[in-house]
């Protein structure tokens, strides 16, 4: 029986599970004045999560193992014993008898697989059957169980409760795992990394060149510097330096002077600037702004001025940030409790004066935390440096010269022909995982200093 | 000196002023007197729109931009409301407290200097002291405070925190004081501070308090206003309100019918 049959089959046997024990709890209802615990729905829904939901958990896992016990099978059978040893031929041989049992391709390189292809398809029928019928004995075994529990006086209700708790922390935990677990790969390539290239030439070498690694020393051309500060000088100097200004004025004037309907219509323009996917962003910055900065660097005598500079992608990536740092500021501006500024202004100060003595230096702490994640997030960004930034990492503070940053070395790295072991890949994963790290502390910092400022005024 | 004895004499009056928010009516023809020397205490149940007349005394509600204030406000005999007067100069020459305590985020030496910095009241710095100093003084909190005049004003004790309101209020030398319920958010001993401090400032400042106390207005003011519903239902010396109200409705709120 097909897996898809199966899953409508067991949802089907939940489904006539919920009906019957609703029945049934509406017939001990009814005519009694007793007060219930549990509605008879809640009786119905307690059958049915017993009649489907251990065959499902069964099926996920069975859905994982069975592929290999199905091969384990094949390999007892004596024209396995033909096989090559483990290795790369072996594997395709196996995968290739697969696809043939499964009817998924019809010509076969390897002579052998065709021979495996019929044990392959008999190992794979009687292991779907088996699971078909444990799947079904366990559906009817738990919907009996607790198709015999519904009485007046069982409380199904809690019962449901406690499995919906369940179901939601099951949710989380995905997430929480699934972090758990990339942080453990990133963790793992990095240490595989870190064996053939010394951490401190990695961290302190200012020699980046990935694409020439000699092979006796590869950490001499593998020194991360000039990516940490290419990445620092776009997103947290030239980035910011656009978007901490426009950010902040825009704020301010949406807090404190803009009419209601002014600002009814501007801020979801202003927050247009952040769904604007970071891709459009790239053309923008690769297209347009970057020959612009070129031809602008060339007319004030920088002849040797990059069309891949610092500043073109610096700058459209400060102009995605903006209504970032725009609605942080807005938040924590209005968060300061209108009597000081009423304070303020009863003492004769004018709307700057106030926003300039009092509701800036109180809403700092905000601002602050804002302008942290905004840098978080301009030097975790991709596709705009990706498009506009160049290749080549070079150690410079003119801001026309080209530079490069962590994620367009991770892109270039992790792009076309690559052996998966070699020090120049491994280090897209060292690089990953210090960007993770420094993002990780930004927001930590970030969150921090926000909450506590919060908490001043509550 | 002998004749200001006898003759009050008048900085702010209000004439047939009401104010709305948008179609709501919140003040209706309110016509007051307030004399240079004397403290005016407004009271009347919530709602009656006794603080949004104190605010159009300093024009607190041009801030709110539903607000629309009619009617002729005067001080010293100019029209606060006319287009050549400025709403800078004349909240330096009629301040404000809160009914919640706002010092701003700052040092104690700094909430008193705001007002004399943004008005330019002070060349050296010697004399930005002077003027701390003096405020504080007479506001009671000198002796507290002179010791920790760099912490922060919102370190203090609510009480104290009023009072350095009130600090920071006189630092710009006003002629007019506004409070707006400025016991509400205390205890009744920082109470007790604040309206001593009402009685020693009188006469130097003309003040007017908004107050849900009727004790306290029969303490601290001279002249005292019930309002109700957004009417002035009657004005006139505190003793007499007090003691023989003219109108029914003042005589069953002071005597806890209704508020």
């Amino acid at each position: 029986m097909s897996a898809i049959a199966l899953l409508f089959l067991v949802l089907g046997l939940g489904l006539i599970g919920w009906l019957t024990a609703r029945v049934r709890a509406t017939r001990f209802r009814a005519g009694s004045t007793v007060r219930f615990s549990s509605l008879p729905s809640h009786h119905g829904w307690f059958v049915a999560l017993w009649t489907a939901v251990p065959p499902l958990i069964f099926l996920v896992i069975w859905s994982m193992t069975s592929p290999a016990l199905v091969t384990d099978t094949v390999l007892s059978t004596p024209a396995a014993m033909q096989l090559p040893p483990p290795g790369f031929d072996r594997a395709s041989i196996l995968s290739e008898a697969r696809s043939l049992a499964e009817g998924r391709s019809f010509g076969a390189f390897h002579g052998l697989s065709r021979t495996l292809a019929p044990s392959y398809a008999a190992a794979q029928t009687r292991y779907d059957w088996i699971a078909t019928a444990l799947a079904l004995l366990l559906a009817f075994a738990g919907g009996a169980f607790a198709f015999t529990r519904v009485k007046p006086g069982f409380g199904a209700r809690t019962q449901v409760e406690r499995v919906v708790m369940l179901m939601l922390l099951g949710a989380s935990l995905i997430a929480i795992l699934t972090t758990v677990g990339i942080v453990a790969s990133l963790l793992y390539e990095s240490a595989r990394f870190f064996h053939v290239v010394p951490i401190t030439d990695f961290l302190f070498g200012t020699h980046w060149s990935p694409q020439v690694i000699d092979g006796r020393d590869p950490g001499a051309s593998l020194g991360a510097v000039p990516l940490f500060w290419g990445t620092f000088f776009i997103g947290a100097v030239i980035a910011m330096i656009v978007a901490i200004p426009f950010g902040l004025m825009s704020a301010i004037y949406l807090t404190q002077y803009a009419a209601p309907t002014t600002r009814k219509w501007m801020k979801p323009i202003l927050e247009m600037l952040a769904g604007v996917p970071t891709v459009v962003y790239g053309y923008f910055a690769a297209l347009t702004v970057a020959p612009a900065v070129r031809d602008f660097a060339v007319s004030i005598g920088i002849s040797w001025a990059s069309s891949e500079s610092a500043l073109a992608a610096g700058l459209v990536m400060g102009i995605m940030i903006i209504p970032f740092v725009s609605s942080m500021a807005d938040d924590s501006i209005a968060a300061v409790p209108s009597s000081m500024r009423d304070g303020s202004l009863a003492m004769g100060a004018t709307s700057s004066e106030t926003i300039r003595r009092v509701l800036l230096p109180a809403a700092l702490p905000g601002v602050v935390g804002g302008v942290l994640l905004a840098v978080s997030r301009a030097i975790g960004e991709t596709m705009i440096v990706v498009m506009a930034a160049s290749g080549v990492a070079t150690l410079t503070l003119n801001p026309f010269a080209s530079t490069t940053t962590v994620t367009k070395q991770i892109v270039d790295l992790l792009t076309g022909e690559a052996e998966f072991d070699s020090p120049k890949t491994l280090a897209a994963f060292a690089l990953g995982l210090t960007l993770f790290v420094v993002t990780l502390l930004l927001n930590i910092v970030a969150l921090r200093v926000v909450k506590r400022y919060r908490e001043a005024y509550e | 000196m002998t004749k200001s004895l006898k003759m009050p004499i008048l900085k702010m009056t209000a004439r047939n002023v009401s104010v709305a928010y948008g179609s709501k009516i919140a003040i209706n023809n309110v016509s007051i007197d307030v004399d240079q020397d004397e403290v005016v205490a407004f009271i009347g149940p919530s709602g009656c729109g006794k603080s949004t007349f104190l605010r159009t005394l300093n024009r607190m509600n041009d801030t709110v931009a539903s607000a629309r204030v009619t009617g002729e406000i005067k001080l010293d005999g100019q029209d606060i409301y006319s287009p050549d007067m400025d709403v800078v100069q004349l909240r330096a020459r009629v301040g404000m407290v809160f009914q919640k305590p706002n010092p701003f985020p700052k040092s104690i030496y700094e909430n008193v200097a705001y007002g004399p910095r943004i008005h330019g009241l002070a060349g050296a710095k010697a004399d930005l002291d002077r003027i701390v100093e003096k405020s504080l003084r007479r506001a009671g909190l000198w002796d507290e405070v002179k010791d920790r005049l760099s912490d922060s004003g919102t370190a203090l004790s609510g009480g104290q925190q009023q009072r350095l309101c009130i600090a920071r209020a006189i630092a710009v030398d006003p002629e007019v004081i506004l409070m707006d319920e400025p016991c509400s958010a205390l205890d009744p001993i920082a109470t007790a501070k604040i309206e001593e401090l009402i009685h020693e400032l009188r006469g130097r400042y003309a003040m007017v308090i908004v107050t849900h106390n009727m004790q306290q207005a029969a303490r601290v003011s001279q002249k005292t206003a019930f309002f109700h519903l957004g009417s002035l239902v009657e004005y006139g010396n505190t003793s007499d309100i007090f003691t023989n109200p003219r109108e029914e409705r003042t005589k069953d709120y002071i005597t806890g019918r209704y508020g």
